[in-house]
């Protein structure tokens, strides 16, 4: 592989990390899902640029379902939920953005000094690319943690996701890649605008899950 | 192989056909007799060769499964009509959704079967997503309040364990990819087990510890247990049966297959301390939480996840005795655990309420279900002559013949489970019924005591050839 093709590789998966703090600190919902949709645009892109570098022509069709969904079809199905539940008002963290990126750079660190060691033997490429996606899944868990709304958690399992994807395409040859992203949408797509949101919405007239966690079915 | 074929897509059928099945009393018969003909297709299995294709993989230790997985399913099936029916004469559920609910019982059913018996991990991982996503739609199923927060909770929990096993899967193709070369085969679980001795183990150990966690989310294991009582509390009953009764097994089984790989490889970290570790703090934890539950079906779901503590324990301990008794304890437990369910169910419907305390005195308002219950009670906390108390006796003497000291903790844990059930079922079966009058039951009782019956067999009584099977797959699973 040429150094030109490793290092825009390289470039398009930091993209997607940067893209995940990037989510982190965003306290509205409509630049929430406008950077989500630039996380999924750079993973189209990365996974465009992996089968045209490799050869892979099935990571076309990841990367044309990546943009067509994930970049564009969910984002604005949930930018119209938000507009027609009108909870486009900024949202409340959990946890203060200060906390929250310290908190993600040490999962970034720790992601790194999990995965490169025990990667000795396989191409520098995959490694970083193991590296990086792991952060991002990590990252994406630390979202859903940290947000208490339900579009936020959304989100962040979606870009726990993307951080999946990654790390499918930065090994060589990994079968199954299309069929476990299709997955994973019907999943988010099933749930989320078939059940969760409307109903979310009807019964507790907020989307915020702290609310309907006092529905505990049993008194403690 | 085309058997095994018909026997994962015949409940795919199955699921289309209910899908487009109006009327009540017709879904209901049809899930039925297509849950039968699933079991007897299953049956067959019994006589057909172990092999293997890049596709379906058959071998002692997954032909069981899937005979119990369509068992359960079809006494379940049999419960489902009679509850169902009550449930929608009562006003709580939508004949609308119960053309979604036949049609999704079916195709969980579908997920459930295709992860036991592929042979691509891959495949195995899709199979256990798609059983979260229909099972998450039927526990939603009544649309109350807290319906809809234990689906809620259920999606983001065993979405973020089934994301983690998925990096898991994917960090174990990674290793394996350079021996085996791309492709399918660095996928496939026989391959993989042939080359498995020459891939790196640090990688190795990296997956397994994300395959666990991952899975181990789905069986229940603490801490990332906390979906499960919710999920089994607010969806319908007959989907905490099979929740239980089926799919903590499917996921346990697909660590397994993971614990395997790992266990053939001699510089890879031995799984089983892990196990033992997760398996004793699941137990712990499951015990003492047992003592502050109020809602019945949230009781039994702590009870599901102190099993499985106590299987993933066994299969950690390793061994031809510890294997064994995990292998039957997994039965006896989905057997013993659905059969409760289905007391659980009638006895809520004939009282109106969840809560322990409206519960009282069912043996003395309704003879039948409540010594059905207490049978079944006294079955699951290990008292003889029930077939649970022959595995955990099993499981307690080989702990304590190889390392004593974790048979300490392990019979602390058992007994802790073990009188907060007696408490609790006594309260339930004697003493004077909190609502007298009580609504008649609807339903048989045929699946209850079924099952019931069967595990008494076990405990009094097991068939050499059963025996001989179990020892077989506990020399595959291996120490």
């Amino acid at each position: 592989m040429s150094d030109f093709a490793y290092d825009a590789s390289h470039l398009l998966g930091a993209i997607v990390l940067l893209m995940s703090f990037a989510l982190l600190y965003q306290n509205r919902l409509f630049s929430l899902l406008h950077v989500y949709s630039a996380q999924a645009l750079t993973l189209a892109a990365a996974a465009a640029w992996k089968g045209y570098a490799h050869d892979e022509t099935h990571l076309y069709v990841t990367a044309g379902l990546t943009l067509i969904l994930k970049a564009i079809i969910i984002p604005i199905a949930l930018h119209r939920i938000v507009v027609k539940l009108d909870i486009h008002r900024a949202v409340e963290p959990a946890m203060s953005i200060g906390a929250t990126m310290i908190a993600g750079v040490s999962l970034v660190t720790l992601s790194i000094l999990l995965v490169l060691p025990v990667t000795a033997e396989a191409s520098a490429l995959t490694r970083e690319d193991m590296a990086l996606s792991l952060s991002v899944v990590l990252l994406g868990l630390l979202m859903m943690i940290s947000r208490r709304n339900a579009v936020s958690q959304v989100v962040g399992f979606m870009s726990i996701e993307n951080g999946l994807i990654l790390a499918a395409v930065g090994v060589a040859g990994m079968p199954l890649i299309v069929e476990m992203s299709v997955a994973f949408s019907v999943m988010v797509a099933f749930i989320i605008f078939g059940i969760f949101l409307f109903d979310i919405r009807e019964r507790f007239d907020s989307l915020d899950i702290q609310k309907i966690e006092q529905y505990r079915g049993e008194q403690e | 192989m085309t058997l095994v074929a018909a026997i994962v897509l015949s409940p795919l059928l199955a699921a289309f056909l209910l899908a487009f099945t109006p009327g009540l009393k017709r879904a209901a018969a049809l899930n039925i007799a297509a849950s039968s003909a699933h079991f007897l297709l299953a049956l067959t299995l019994l006589w057909a060769p172990h092999q293997s294709t890049a596709l379906f993989l058959l071998d002692g230790f997954n032909i069981y499964l899937i005979i119990l997985t369509t068992f359960v399913a079809l006494t379940t099936s049999v419960f489902s009509a009679g509850y169902i029916a009550t449930e929608v004469k009562e006003g709580k559920l939508n004949p609308l959704n119960l053309r979604f609910y036949h049609a999704m019982y079916q195709a969980f059913l579908f997920t459930m079967l295709l992860a036991l018996s592929t042979n691509n991990l891959g495949v195995m991982w899709v199979a256990v997503e798609g059983a979260t996503l229909t099972t998450v739609l039927m526990v939603s199923l009544y649309r109350t309040p807290a319906a809809i927060e234990a689906a809620w909770k259920y999606f983001i929990l065993c979405g973020v364990g089934i994301a983690l096993a998925l990096f898991g899967t994917i960090l174990m193709y990674m290793a394996a990819q350079p021996i085996m070369g791309p492709g399918m085969a660095a996928m496939t679980w026989t391959d993989l087990l042939g080359h498995v001795p020459r891939i790196n183990a640090g990688i190795l150990n990296l997956a397994f510890v994300f395959l666990l966690v991952g899975y181990g989310t789905k069986v229940g294991l603490a801490p990332l247990h906390a979906w499960l009582p919710d999920a089994h509390a607010e969806g319908p009953t007959p989907i905490s049966a099979v929740l239980s009764g089926l799919l903590l097994n499917v996921a346990l089984y697909a660590v397994l297959r993971f614990k395997m790989l790992l266990a053939a490889h001699d510089e890879a970290l031995a799984p089983g301390p892990l196990m033992i570790f997760m398996g004793l703090a699941t137990l712990a934890l499951a015990g003492i939480m047992l003592y502050r539950r109020r809602d019945v079906k949230r009781f039994f779901a702590y009870s599901s996840i102190e099993h499985m503590g106590l299987i993933t324990f066994a299969f950690g301990m390793g061994g031809p005795l510890a294997n064994f008794a995990g292998l039957l304890h997994m039965t006896m437990h989905s057997l013993t655990k659905s059969a409760i369910f289905y007391a659980v169910g009638h006895a809520v419907q004939a009282r109106g309420s969840q809560q322990i305390a409206d519960i009282r005195g069912l043996t003395v308002s309704h003879p039948a279900l409540g010594w059905g219950l207490l049978l079944g009670v006294v079955a699951i906390s290990g008292l003889p002559p029930f077939g649970v108390f022959m595995s955990e006796f099993l499981l307690v003497t080989s702990t304590f013949a190889r390392t004593p000291w974790l048979a300490v903790p392990l019979t602390v844990g058992l007994l802790v489970a073990f009188s907060a059930l007696i408490m609790r079922a006594q309260q339930m079966c004697f003493g004077a019924p909190s609502m007298p009058q009580g609504r008649p039951l609807s339903g048989a009782l045929v699946p209850l005591y079924a099952h019931l019956a069967l595990v008494l067999l076990a405990g009094l009584w097991l068939p050499e050839p059963l025996v001989a099977w179990f020892r077989s797959v506990a020399a595959l699973l291996g120490g």
